[in-house]
């Protein structure tokens, strides 16, 4: 269906959507772990918003909860611990610095249009007027794994995990009804856990290795010394 | 009579452009808190240069003393080709985009000789930056015309304009990606702040400013003319392609005098979104330059893509 035939609501879901793979893109040329951690916050409040959208477009009422649970947990909540452990780390003035900005641009975004080749059959079978945003979580997803791929600082490889997740979601709410509420649930928490995990994670390598660098963690420490 | 009318829009368009500039000023002036200078006072000045007698430095040749004239002449008509207060003007409809494209860079091409010509260092650095920055910012530009013309299906603005237009208020992620980036190659292109700095003589930082070092008098009052059309050229580019309501359709006093108030609204709250955007961010490194118009690209890039992923019809 073209754009002009949608209503506001619907228009609104796919303009959304693309300011969401937008955050991806920023996410991948940010070096500043602080703005990094700012960038993945504003894609969870996009996502809250965007759930919030279908929510109303397509008339799932349930959608309004893990709209909510998405703006605490995504948008808030673990940016904010995200933040607080970079800042109590001292690491607020740390670059992670992109090798070939521009080379790893052109990688997201002709993951995009793979995403988009790979998701024309989906589209073909679905009646759903979001079924469109289907591509763009799927390119959430690969690229907050060239995120990771590229980056070398574990917290920014735990921002482009986030992410993943991120795009998880939005394709289960775009394409789908939304998961069911157990499920939904279910989902929030771990995501909660693996974010506290993973502040336990950033300490224990720090104390072993002195750095967050994992490249460091390729040499043998007895080698090295 | 619509021709006349052409006339008139363009040097109502030229007439403006100071009257932008001072507006501008004023805009930064108070967000700093400083005492504004009048929103005439651009006029003032160019009036002042011109009375003064041009000076030549030695060696220039007649590129020199030619560069200004043809400048401003392609500047006058890239302005004469966007529709200021109404669409479908006979201008308008004869050439579009990409014939902007090419009249802006028939102008810079010049400027820059200019710089090299008299062969002093800061011309010809002046000039290597803005090659260098130019050849950055039009591939940006044409991708945000392109994604524009996907939607529209073409690249002329008056057609663009009423296709805007008909279709009504559509929330195009394609057009916000498109105005983004015209938005930022705009910037770029008319020497603003995160890119060049206007307002002072910084040796090592200036672009525009180098290049121009050496003019005096009215080759200097035509050029600073020029560069204050081609800003308020791209704010009309980005008012009157992603906001249209308000341009005439018709040519009666009634719609042309109500285009007239939507677009000096449109500019005025364009200007202020520039003032702030000026006053929040600082100078950047010259080598910074191509990651924020590679971003530009970006941004463009995105919006045709997600034309193609999320607007077409299947």
């Amino acid at each position: 269906m073209a754009i002009e035939g949608l209503n506001y609501y619907q228009q609104a879901v796919l303009l959304l959507a693309a300011l969401i793979a937008l955050t991806s893109f920023l996410m991948l040329g940010q070096s500043r772990l602080l703005r990094l951690v700012g960038i993945f916050g504003v894609q969870g409040v996009l996502l809250a918003a965007t759930t919030a959208m279908v929510a109303n477009a397509l008339d799932f009422p349930h959608l309004y909860i893990s709209a909510l649970l998405t703006l605490a947990l995504k948008g808030l909540l673990i940016p904010v611990m995200l933040h607080r452990l970079v800042v109590r780390m001292g690491l607020h003035r740390e670059m992670d610095t992109v090798q070939h900005p521009a080379l790893v641009m052109m990688g997201g975004t002709s993951l995009m249009v793979f995403s988009y080749y790979v998701s024309l059959p989906v589209v073909k079978l679905s009646s759903l007027v979001t079924v469109n945003t289907i591509a763009v979580s799927l390119a959430v997803v690969l690229l907050g794994m060239l995120l990771m791929i590229t980056r070398r600082h574990a917290v920014a490889q735990v921002v482009g995990f986030m992410s993943i997740e991120n795009g998880l979601f939005f394709a289960a709410v775009a394409s789908t009804q939304g998961m069911p509420m157990v499920v939904e649930l279910g989902i929030a928490f771990d995501v909660l856990v693996a974010a506290v995990i993973f502040g336990v994670f950033f300490f224990q390598i720090r104390s072993s290795i002195d750095s967050l660098n994992v490249d460091r963690l390729n040499r043998l420490s007895e080698v090295d010394r | 009579m619509a021709w006349l009318l052409a006339l008139f829009e363009t040097l109502l368009f030229i007439g403006a452009a100071p009257l932008l500039a001072g507006w501008i000023k004023r805009v930064k002036c108070r967000l700093q808190n400083r005492k504004a200078p009048s929103v005439f006072q651009p006029y003032r000045d160019l009036r002042k240069l011109y009375r003064k007698q041009p000076i030549l430095p030695e060696p220039a040749s007649w590129i020199f003393r030619a560069a200004p004239y043809i400048v401003f002449a392609s500047t006058v008509l890239s302005a004469a080709i966007v529709p200021l207060v109404a669409v479908n003007l006979p201008t308008a409809q004869v050439a579009d985009m990409i014939v902007l494209a090419g009249f802006l860079a028939l102008g810079r091409f010049f400027l820059v000789l200019a710089g090299m010509d008299i062969g002093t260092a800061f011309g010809g650095m002046g000039s290597s930056r803005e090659m260098t920055i130019s050849s950055l910012a039009e591939p940006a530009m044409l991708m945000a015309v392109f994604t524009l013309a996907m939607s529209a299906h073409t690249t002329n603005l008056s057609q663009a304009m009423n296709y805007v237009l008909d279709t009504g208020v559509v929330l195009r992620p394609s057009f916000v990606f498109a105005m983004l980036s015209l938005m930022l190659v705009a910037i770029a292109e008319t020497g603003r702040i995160p890119v060049d700095n206007p307002a002072t003589h910084l040796e090592l930082t200036m672009i525009h400013e180098a290049m121009i070092l050496e003019y005096s008098g009215r080759f200097l009052a035509l050029l600073e003319w020029a560069s204050q059309i081609k800003l308020m050229l791209y704010g009309v580019l980005v008012a009157n392609v992603f906001f249209p309501w308000g341009v005439a359709q018709e040519f009666t006093l009634p719609a042309l005098g109500m285009g007239l108030a939507a677009i000096t609204l449109k500019l005025g709250l364009l200007a202020i979104v520039l003032g702030l955007s000026e006053v929040l961010f600082a100078k950047m490194r010259i080598f910074r330059v191509q990651e924020y118009l590679s971003f530009a690209f970006l941004l463009s890039v995105l919006g045709m893509l997600s034309h193609i992923i999320l607007e077409a019809q299947r």
